[in-house]
């Protein structure tokens, strides 16, 4: 897979905030997730936040994806959790069926990473933060 | 069709004396008859409207006014043709009519009885030439009877629309979502939950919790009374998308029935946190949230 990448992805402490701007087909949604499992090694990330706020649709593949990166970054010792799904794509996705199975979800960034501070039970956001309690 | 010829070569010889400028001018004829006799006509059919026990809603002042101006506007349609202003008048009409409670076969009764007057008209006036009387309701019938259906649909799409309003109106008045505290929402659900009703409460209810902020939703169906397998599995969606956007939803308020009916029917509810009452539920949510709530049994300043 080649090209630019599509999707930032900012380390932020120990956490990566991957935010999706703009609809991705499936191949670049495939290099989003080589792009984000293979971070999560290099930056040694302890949580994931995967922002969808822009998208207003988000299809079958899409949401396996989020899975599978979620699965994966599980594999590679790090927390996911998925942020702003509109009402619309939340609605659509019940509708068919398509759930984030066990990912964990949250209204937005904010929560994403309040979310992750209480697993991981560290501040792990700010610098230096020292886990604790950690699951 | 192929008798076509033969109709206008009989009518031809049957009325010699009509020729196509005759023709043309019926129509204006019939006009200026209708609005010579204007007076007359009118009292005529404010008449039979009354014998026939129409329009009790009405004065006979605003019956009188608003005769007059069905009447104008039935002539103008009969003279232009065009039913765009009688459209408009119609509808202004039903507007001002349907809160009074006027029902749609009392209007389409009046128009027919000002159809009738008129035509009663026409026969006294023709009686001597048969001919030129069956010229005449020709051309009179088809504009009469698309006067009627203008005024008879005008109608009914009004009322439709003010009852689409009022469903409307209804439908956002029985699901208010509440904050009852921070991040925090109640969502009682009062009366029959149809499909319709169901999916609008979603929409409230997700659109809510972008809006609140909301970590937690209590969904209270004590008021419900009876839920189907649409509704329930439409619940269960809801339930799906509300965690989606990060929420939890705790249900209250299942009584015995539809406790009963969710089994039988066989709705996944594995993942449905519910509780027995509205107190119970908002407990939870409060323990959820990390509130602990303590009476204030000390007086204030001690």
């Amino acid at each position: 897979m080649t090209g630019p990448a599509l999707v930032s992805i900012l380390r932020q402490g120990s956490y990566l905030v991957a935010s999706i701007h703009t609809a991705l087909d499936d191949s670049q949604l495939v290099r989003f997730q080589q792009d984000l499992v293979s971070q999560i090694g290099q930056h040694r990330a302890r949580g994931v936040i995967i922002d969808v706020a822009a998208l207003d649709v988000l299809d079958s593949f899409g949401s396996r994806t989020l899975r599978n990166i979620a699965e994966m970054a599980r594999l590679r010792g790090a927390r996911t959790v998925i942020v702003g799904i509109q009402p619309d794509v939340a609605l659509a996705m019940v509708a068919l069926g398509m759930g984030t199975g066990d990912v964990a979800t949250a209204l937005d960034l904010e929560e994403g990473l309040a979310y992750l501070d209480e697993v991981l039970g560290h501040t792990g956001a700010a610098e230096g933060g020292s886990p604790r309690n950690r699951r | 069709m192929d008798d076509d010829p033969t109709t206008a070569q009989d009518v031809a010889r049957d009325f010699p004396t009509l020729d196509r400028r005759d023709e043309d001018q019926l129509l204006p004829q019939l006009v200026a008859h209708l609005r010579e006799h204007r007076t007359k006509l009118r009292q005529e059919w404010a008449g039979r409207i009354q014998d026939a026990h129409l329009l009790h809603a009405m004065t006979p002042q605003e019956m009188a006014a608003e005769t007059t101006s069905v009447y104008d506007n039935y002539v103008e349609v009969l003279e232009t043709g065009s039913v765009e202003a009688l459209q408009h008048y119609a509808r202004d009409l039903s507007e001002r009519i349907i809160p009074r409670g006027v029902e749609t076969h009392e209007v389409v009764g009046i128009v027919l009885l000002l159809r009738d007057v008129l035509a009663r008209s026409l026969f006294e006036k023709y009686q001597q030439d048969f001919g030129l009387l069956n010229r005449v309701l020709d051309a009179y019938e088809p504009a009469a009877n698309r006067i009627a259906n203008t005024v008879a649909v005008s109608f009914v799409d009004e009322r439709e629309r003010v009852i689409r309003q009022q469903q409307d109106s209804i439908r956002e008045l029985s699901t208010p979502v509440l904050p009852v505290r921070e991040r925090l929402l109640i969502l009682p659900i009062i009366g029959v939950l149809d499909g319709e009703r169901a999916r609008q409460l979603t929409e409230q209810l997700l659109a809510g919790i972008r809006t609140h902020r909301a970590k937690v939703v209590v969904i209270d169906i004590t008021g419900a009374p009876d839920v189907d397998e649409v509704v329930a599995n439409h619940l269960v969606q809801t339930v799906d998308a509300s965690r989606l956007m990060g929420a939890s939803v705790i249900i209250t308020g299942l009584s015995p029935e539809i406790a009963q009916t969710l089994v039988t029917i066989g709705v996944d509810l594995s993942k449905m946190n519910t509780i027995g009452d509205l107190q119970g539920g908002l407990e939870e949510a409060e323990r959820l949230l990390g509130f602990t709530v303590t009476r204030g049994d000390r007086p204030a300043g001690e």
